[in-house]
């Protein structure tokens, strides 16, 4: 429903707040300090069996057949599943691909692919029938690297696989014949060709990076359970409990209104938990077994089955003026999905330069099948992977033109009203006082330390909005009830209740917000892309207003005056002039405790497709020290300058700022998924996938620019997404700094960086 | 597979339990005693997720066996709050913000109050090295690291 916000959020600028802008305590945090929090893994349900999976130990085979019979006679084993108890749905198609990938049928597309899945009262029972399956194979060829299955003598995952968008003179990709390649997106502007003629410099670079996972510390898990009459109902932790919903409704044949998700609390996601894996498999064992089961993978399940992001492989050309404006740039990006489409990678060419106000681009973007677990969402999907080849190029001709990091970005930094690639013209929005903040601030004024090297570098990220439906009751006592059905991935609760605390004027300990399940809510789009505070500000302001509108309208009538001679303020209706009579004020909660004896329960419910979301932008500084006689680099100073529109709790918008940095460290120096010649991940544990550590990172320096987004009640933009698309980026220039060579794949590792080093001194 | 009997005291309390010879006592805490507030990343001792303090010394509970936990005893993030009062610790993580999604909190505060028993006036080199082995995904570990200093120090009331 389009309504009245969406037009006029009646932001004001000078409205005077108090507590957006504070820090109060999460109210969800006392129970995760004593350890009384319910994660997915900590559901118990009475007659609970386990569940586990047993997975292909092939990267790409045909199924030639499965024999379950033995582990079914195994004492204390309750169901058996396979393929064949999932509906097969056409391969090729969202949900026949949905489907094959949480429990094969034909053929298993990767190492790891689950291929049966057992129910049994104990997990050592259940681990001895698995081995009591037999699975017969037929190993085929399998395919690793996207540009090798690119390769017309590639081994084929998907005979049926045409590419989609091929244009003719395209010599990388054909509509007739089959295909690893399921994409090709062209996006553009302007005339190439005549703004590389215009520039004095061109620069023209090849990049790599490999996958990297979302690393949550929590592994999947699950409890399903299915009544006599057929009603689902799942457990789990989940970004997006109503999308699962309809996702399940579709693959088993089950009508949604017969399954209801419930949300536990999420031990990390960042974009990974936007995709069921165990999930289905759960259900259908519950159904067989007519007893509630439990899936909880292990730490190697989560690396071997759940997705990592893209590794990408990209060339990328830029050209400039000597006075700084640069006047063309050409991309062309390869982008790894695992065994099925699903990597979002025209994120990465929408928004690799946007931030530039470039005239002449020309994109072209593939997305490849490989042998791989199918990637997902990572905090701005895609981008990140090419903002690293993009800011390196940029650092790089900010020098040869001799013009400061800074003030060259600045030269091309879109404004106000500017309009991207992808046809968007912006409101308002904050990059050129990010830029300025960023030059501004300490840490860029200081000088860089003698032996380290320094690194600029940008970002940018859409931000979101999308189906939100949220409603607001109001307790008798006068505190209040949010109940909300996006995930809180990171305290997002608290944030939420604040925005209704201010707009209704309350303590903001006197809002409690609480996770619905999917049978309380309308539709609510998965929490990704920053969207969930933002929308949730927009959606719940609109209900505390319904609110007030409705308490005005009871306190005109306690009063016997007309609803205009009511006025709300500060939390308290007053009458709106002398002339409407003399009454004591009305507190929010001297309303609600008339509800029985004016019209009953005061309530209100706001369901919007939410618009406006504020583009948001960042600027990474960093200092490095690289060992030269190991490779290993120090990170020694760092800063993250972002708009966050308005920080609704600066403390939390800080956590997203550091924590994306450092995430986006990891994957800058260490993390990376290794593949062997067999096709098997060779480093699927946390001691061979090497995360940062305390003692890795410095503190994270932040400065919150505060560029008002109009489209919100109280201006906010989100925050998620930016803080990481910078990072690799910006480690890559400090390193090229300091040693005199930039590196342009990832990750920038010990080894990696020696052989650099190597050559430097051999091209000497 | 066979049963063994064991009796340990966690946060103070005694109790029985029957263990698999391969159960962890992460698994006792988690799923017989139902103490679910140590938590599992990995079970390969490299998270920190699931740490514990088992006869005064912090260990990961995924990497000593159920039945080594004959009668030994064990310190818990249960048993961390006195009666109604949270732990300095606990206070600080809640007040400034040490803590995002909350699954690591339970091990890195357990692992926190074993370093301030023994150092109570760590510097933060000190604090980035002992909670190493605590993976912390969310936080980018500043505040998290602050929150350990600022409890460290009121506790030593200064």
């Amino acid at each position: 429903m389009a309504h009245d916000i969406l037009e006029n959020s009646g932001f004001a600028a000078d409205r005077k707040l108090n507590i957006v802008g504070t820090s109060p305590i999460k109210h969800d945090g006392w129970d995760k300090v004593t350890g009384a929090a319910k994660f997915s893994s900590d559901i118990i349900q009475p007659g609970m069996l386990v569940g586990k999976l047993l997975r292909s130990p092939h990267p790409h085979a045909v199924i030639k057949s499965i024999d379950t019979s033995e582990a079914e006679k195994l004492p204390g084993v309750k169901a058996v599943v396979t393929g064949a108890d999932f509906p097969r749905i056409k391969e090729g198609t969202p949900y026949g691909d949905m489907t094959r990938m949480v429990m094969a049928q034909e053929k298993v597309y990767h190492e790891g692919h689950p291929v049966a899945a057992v129910a049994a009262t104990s997990e050592s029972i259940a681990k001895r029938a698995l081995k009591l399956i037999k699975v017969e194979y037929e190993a085929l060829p399998h395919v690793i690297d996207p540009v090798a299955a690119m390769q017309p003598d590639a081994p084929i995952l998907h005979s049926y696989m045409r590419t989609k968008g091929v244009k003719p003179g395209d010599p990388k990709v054909s509509a007739d014949r089959p295909s690893n390649v399921v994409e090709r997106y062209e996006l553009g502007v302007g005339d190439v060709d005549a703004g590389f003629r215009e520039a004095d410099v061109i620069i023209e670079r090849s990049f790599d990076t490999k996958p990297m996972h979302q690393g949550y510390i929590e592994p999947q898990s699950c409890v399903a359970s299915c009544s006599e009459e057929g009603e689902i109902e799942l457990w789990c932790c989940t970004q997006a409990p109503f999308v699962y919903r309809d996702r399940l409704s579709e693959i088993l044949k089950v009508d949604g209104s017969k399954i209801k998700v419930q949300q536990s609390e999420l031990g990390g996601g960042f974009g990974g938990k936007t995709a069921f894996y165990a999930e289905p498999v759960a259900i259908q064992l519950a159904r067989k077994a007519r007893r509630p089961v439990k899936i909880t993978f292990t730490r190697s399940e989560v690396f071997r089955g759940t997705g990592p992001v893209s590794g990408t492989h990209s060339r990328i050309k830029i050209g400039c003026r000597k006075d700084g404006v640069i006047t063309a740039a050409e991309a062309e990006l390869v982008f790894q999905t695992g065994p099925y489409s699903g990597s979002a990678f025209t994120n990465a060419p929408q928004a690799m330069f946007t931030r530039y106000d470039l005239k002449n681009v020309r994109t072209v973007s593939y997305e490849v099948v490989s042998n791989r677990p199918k990637v997902a969402s990572f905090r701005a999907p895609c981008v990140p992977q090419v903002v690293f080849g993009v800011e390196g190029i940029i650092s790089e001709l900010a020098d040869r033109i001799g013009m400061d990091q800074i003030d060259f970005r600045r030269k091309n930094a879109m404004a106000d009203g500017a309009r991207t690639i992808y046809a968007e013209t912006f409101g308002k929005i904050g990059f050129i006082e990010t830029l300025e903040a960023a030059k501004a601030c300490d840490h860029y004024r200081s000088p860089v330390p003698k032996g380290q090297g320094r690194g600029i570098s940008t970002g940018f990220w859409f931000n979101r909005g999308g189906e939100t439906s949220s409603t607001l009751n109001v307790a008798p006592d006068g505190s209040v009830t949010i109940t909300i059905g996006t995930a809180d991935v990171a305290g997002s609760r608290i944030s939420i209740s604040m925005m209704v605390a201010e707009e209704l004027g309350i303590p903001v300990d006197k809002v409690r917000a609480v996770l619905a399940d999917t049978h309380q809510l309308g539709f609510n789009r998965v929490t990704a892309g920053s969207r969930t505070t933002f929308s949730q500000g927009v959606v719940l302001v609109d209900c505390a207003r319904k609110v007030i509108k409705e308490m005005a309208g009871r306190a005109a009538r306690i009063w016997n005056v007309p609803e205009e001679g009511v006025e709300f303020s500060n939390g308290s209706f007053r009458p709106a002039g002398a002339n409407v009579g003399e009454f004591q004020p009305l507190t929010i909660a001297d309303i609600a405790k008339k509800t029985t004896s004016t019209e009953g329960a005061i309530a209100a419910r706001s369901d919007m497709n939410v618009t406006g979301a504020g583009p948001g932008f960042g600027c990474h500084i960093v200092d490095v020290a690289v060992d030269e006689e190991t490779g290993a680099v120090e990170i020694k100073r760092y800063t993250v300058v972002e708009d966050a529109g308005k920080a609704i709790h600066p403390l939390q918008v800080e956590g997203q700022f550091q924590g994306g940095a450092v995430q986006g460290i990891g994957w800058a120096l260490n993390e990376e998924y290794i593949f062997g010649e067999d096709g098997k991940m060779q480093n699927p544990g946390f001691l061979d996938y090497r995360m940062p550590v305390a003692s890795d990172v410095p503190n994270i320096d932040t400065v919150i620019v505060e560029v008002p987004n109009p489209k919100h009640p109280f201006g906010l933009r989100g925050v998620g997404e930016v803080p990481v698309v910078p990072t690799m980026a910006a480690i890559a220039n400090a390193i090229g700094d300091c040693i005199g060579v930039r590196p342009q794949s990832l990750p920038m590792s010990p080894p990696r960086l020696l052989q650099l080093i190597k050559e430097r001194g051999a091209a000497k | 597979m066979k049963k063994h009997h064991i009796t340990l005291n966690v946060n103070g309390d005694d109790y029985d339990a029957l263990v698999e010879p391969q159960q962890s006592l992460l698994d006792v805490l988690r799923d017989t005693l139902m103490l679910t507030g140590t938590k599992e990343g990995c079970a390969t001792g490299d998270c920190g997720a699931c740490s514990v303090i088992v006869d005064g010394v912090l260990q990961c509970a995924c990497l000593m066996l159920g039945m080594e936990a004959e009668g030994v005893r064990v310190e818990t993030i249960e048993g961390m709050a006195q009666g109604g009062d949270l732990h300095p610790l606990q206070k600080a993580f809640l007040t400034h913000n040490g803590l995002q999604c909350g699954i690591c909190t339970p091990g890195v505060l357990v692992a926190a109050k074993a370093l301030l028993e023994r150092n109570p006036d760590p510097t933060e080199t000190e604090v980035r090295y002992w909670l190493a082995g605590n993976l912390c995904r969310c936080t980018g570990y500043d505040k998290l690291i602050q929150s350990v200093l600022i409890a460290a120090k009121e506790m030593r009331g200064a």
